[in-house]
């Protein structure tokens, strides 16, 4: 893992590491298996097109499992994930494959956030922060918010 | 508009699920997702952690409801389920995911056995760009082995 990150390493304002996803059909195939999301609006065109989607599209529980990825890469083994919540406003389509495991050119996402306060409560080092999935386009497709404890040097 | 087969489902619980934390399961969740951290992956080095074991990711349970009916789990007759059959048939065909909040008191470590409980906390009319929106909450907490809850979510379901 990363070199841990501390409480006082960090201010009101810092930028949460970004983290790169390139969602394709493979990820959503298996994210269907690991999570047991059988909704065929993504996995079925014809369903999705029905389901007035277009093609199928990303499940908005694998964005917010990135985001979960997010947070944790970036507070570390010693830091503790507390909440996490995120509202999924926009729609997002995965790009295909083109090999076994190479995907098609396209599309990629990127999760960002930034530290919006951070505070001691009952002795524990807090942080809150704004997150969110940006498209291509740089729009926020899945905007949320992240609370962790860090550990401190003091 | 919420149809009374939908709105007499507010405050039901479901029949509590079992759920037993197994090493594949974590390995296969944190390789759809594309997440390398070697807490989810490697023993050696989560034994040598504050963990003392393998650990599941935050948000590795919390899909509230296989409402499909083609999960693990036979959940046609989940209250959340049961509420989208019934919007359905009220003329909301269509169901998205509107997002979830979680709260994580403890860590969830391979071995765990976690017992969830989901509710049907709410069910609210909206109204979006002309559209009529119900927006459905479920509430589910899991709760360890040791009787204490290890985390909580909110997932809103929006039927339209």
């Amino acid at each position: 893992m990363a070199q841990q990150l501390f409480w006082e390493d960090i201010e009101v304002g810092s930028e949460v590491t970004p983290l790169p996803r390139i969602a394709t059909t493979l990820m959503l195939v298996k994210w269907a298996g690991a999570s047991g999301d059988f909704n065929p609006i993504h996995f079925e065109e014809t369903f999705a097109a029905k389901q007035m989607l277009g093609k199928p599209i990303v499940h908005g529980a694998l964005k917010r499992a990135w985001l979960v990825s997010l947070m944790t890469n970036w507070i570390g083994d010693n830091g503790t994930l507390k909440k996490l919540s995120c509202q999924y406003r926009g729609m997002d389509w995965p790009r295909g494959m083109k090999t076994l495991y190479e995907p098609e050119e396209g599309d990629t996402w990127w999760c960002k956030g930034k530290v919006t306060n951070k505070y001691i409560k009952d002795s524990e080092h807090y942080i809150d922060c704004e997150i969110w999935v940006e498209n291509a386009k740089g729009e926020k497709t899945t905007p949320g918010a992240a609370t962790a404890v860090l550990p401190s040097r003091g | 508009m919420i149809p009374e087969e939908a709105a007499k489902l507010v405050g039901k619980t479901d029949a509590p699920v079992v759920y037993e934390v197994e090493k594949g399961a974590i390995k296969k969740y944190a390789d759809a997702v594309n997440d390398r951290n070697p807490l989810y992956w490697d023993e050696e080095y989560a034994c040598n952690s504050r963990y003392g074991s393998l650990i599941a990711p935050p948000g590795f349970f919390g899909w509230p409801v296989k409402w499909t009916g083609a999960g693990p789990f036979d959940m046609k007759d989940s209250v959340g389920a049961l509420a989208l059959e019934a919007m359905s048939k009220a003329g909301f065909p269509f169901i998205l995911d509107g997002g979830a909040e979680f709260e994580f008191m403890l860590p969830v470590r391979v071995g765990d056995i976690l017992i969830s409980s989901c509710k049907m906390a709410e069910m609210n009319e909206r109204e979006s760009k002309g559209a009529k929106l119900v927006f459905s909450i479920l509430e589910t907490t899991f709760t360890n082995q040791n009787g204490a809850v290890a985390f909580k979510v909110r997932q809103t379901i929006i039927c339209r």
